[in-house]
């Protein structure tokens, strides 16, 4: 899933400051699931902001519901005729559900009301980790299920490099070395041996760093429109 | 021969070599970086110059190499993945070769997270072990890391890092041979401060037979005072320090001359084990002592090649 925190609520009120008629919208799939912008979050942020503005003098209301996601055109659509009444949005979606409404409604004017941080999965509650890149080219058969692209620091295929110790990356005890992790599995399923192919340079056109922002087709299941 | 480089030609003779590290400064002045390597002209092979080192901003590798090519003097340049993609990598190597470097060293890179642009976005297009590799190719094959052919011949000595100390310690033997693989002629290794797990990992070398296929500069470090030895023991990554070294350190009246003699004390052990074909003095930001160094290690006068 899609992870996200919520910005400073200083920040969000002084983005929010010029506009009269606020709503913060929640977004009930992922960024609820990582407690940052569900609609528990969003009523939460919404009374902050309150209270704020009063204390500021800013003049208007502060109003707060949520749909069901954020980045699918039909769910703004059942609220369009709502969201038209507000002179400002305070998304609490990911960076995906502020553009997706954007795109959608270009007449909306819409704020990001949290930083999307990454795709991954919490390991206890309330720690969630990064575990995938949307690299564009899955290594994870070569790696024992263990991405390397995402959890080593510098993305190497070939490793672990001379900073692992103890099983913690170089950049802190509090890291654990992907390449230990993957080493560790190896071993275990007695497959060693894989780590002395030279894995060559990967190929970054298929991934953000090298084809800029990716599009998607399937033509089996586009609808011909024509 | 590869290159035709003193660094090769030494190794090739067989003798115990030795290379000493300079850093760039954090300026463009060179007149200090000139003085330390004219300071050891006669002590060392080759000069490593390192590539940004710890991820701090320095004039680069390259131009200070060409530095000491101008003064007669061979540079080892150091090329990190960290701050560069393989477009740059290969321009700049090209770059070096077009102004004299014969030797280059391969290696990652510390993280740009402690250096003084936290800020920065790390590249790691590549990983030093594909940078080896594209190196290689791209020398003996003479085809670039995209397949697109060179125009005209490239000769450079290619060497790689290695670090015992790092784990899992068994894959260290394993991570050797792989870089030897991808192209490393030369492998200069971490400090050294644990001499017994050195050893331990050299008897795995040469049981394998790698000694014979690359030659192996063991890392020295001299220390400068107990809070350098504490500092390197408890935040830099990848190096071991016995605690009766830092007891050592604690109980010497002298301290400088006691970093000094365990540095002499490893050069001379190191001497003696097998596979070992050379030393790589890396004194940081107290380069002058080098000359010192190698005299009392009985490694002066140099050979001649
Ligand atoms: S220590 Fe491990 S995770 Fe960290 S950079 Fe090296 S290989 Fe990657």
């Amino acid at each position: 899933m899609i992870i996200a925190e919520r910005k400073p609520l200083e920040e969000i009120a002084a983005m929010a400051a010029p506009y009269k008629r606020v709503c913060v919208l929640g977004c009930n799939t992922c960024v609820a699931v990582c407690m940052a912008g569900g609609q528990k979050e969003a009523e939460e942020t919404a009374t902050l902001l309150r209270i704020h503005r009063k204390k500021e003098n800013v003049d208007g209301e502060v109003e707060v519901f949520s749909i069901e996601r954020q980045c699918e055109f039909e769910m703004i659509d059942e609220v369009l005729e709502k969201l038209k009444s507000y002179d400002v949005i305070v998304s609490l979606a990911c960076g995906v559900g502020v553009q997706t409404i954007v795109e959608h409604v270009p007449s909306l004017r819409v704020l990001p009301g949290l930083n999307t941080t990454s795709m991954g999965y919490p390991t206890e509650q309330g720690v969630w980790k990064e575990r995938c890149l949307g690299c564009g080219d899955c290594v994870l058969d070569l790696t024992m299920g263990i991405c390397p692209i995402t959890r080593c620091a510098k993305s190497i295929l070939n490793g672990p490099c001379g900073g692992s110790a103890e099983g913690k990356c170089e950049l802190g005890k509090d890291v654990d070395c992907a390449w230990h992790l993957i080493h560790e599995r190896l071993s275990a399923f007695g497959r060693l041996s894989d780590l002395e192919e030279i894995q060559p340079p990967k190929d970054w056109s298929k991934s953000h760093h090298g084809g800029g922002a990716r599009t998607s087709v399937r033509e089996d299941v586009r609808i011909d429109r024509g | 021969m590869i290159a035709g480089s003193k660094l090769e030609k030494t190794i090739n003779s067989g003798q115990f070599v030795v290379t000493g590290e300079l850093g760039p400064p954090k300026g463009a002045d060179l007149t200090q970086l000139k003085h330390h390597a004219e300071g050891m002209r006669n002590h060392v092979e080759a000069y490593n110059i390192t590539d940004n080192q710890t991820a701090i901003v320095r004039t680069s590798s390259i131009a200070c190499g060409a530095t000491l090519v101008q003064m007669g003097l061979e540079p080892i340049i150091q090329i990190v993945v960290r701050d560069r993609n393989r477009i740059c990598i290969q321009s700049d190597v090209l770059g070096a070769h077009a102004l004299g470097v014969k030797n280059i060293l391969c290696l990652a890179g510390d993280h740009q997270k402690f250096g003084n642009e936290p800020g920065s976005k790390g590249v790691f297009d590549i990983d030093s072990m594909q940078l080896l590799k594209g190196l290689k190719d791209l020398r003996d094959e003479k085809k670039f890391m995209g397949g697109e052919e060179l125009n005209g011949e490239l000769s450079y000595f290619l060497g790689a890092v290695e670090n015992p100390f790092a784990d899992p310690f068994e894959y260290r033997v394993d991570r050797l041979e792989k870089k030897i693989k991808a192209g490393a002629s030369f492998i200069q290794t971490q400090c050294i401060f644990d001499l017994d797990r050195f050893e331990r990992w050299m008897e795995m070398v040469c049981e394998r037979g790698l000694h014979k296929k690359v030659a192996i500069l063991g890392g020295v470090t001299p220390i400068k005072s107990l809070g350098a030895a504490r500092y390197m023991k408890n935040n830099v990554s990848g190096i071991t320090i016995p605690d009766e070294l830092i007891e050592r350190m604690t109980g010497a009246e002298k301290k400088k001359e006691e970093g000094l003699k365990i540095a002499i004390e490893t050069i001379q052990r190191l001497k003696e084990i097998e596979g070992v074909a050379g030393v790589h003095i890396m004194a940081i930001a107290w380069e002058e002592v080098i000359p010192e160094i190698v005299e009392r290690a009985g490694l002066y006068p140099r050979p001649k090649v």
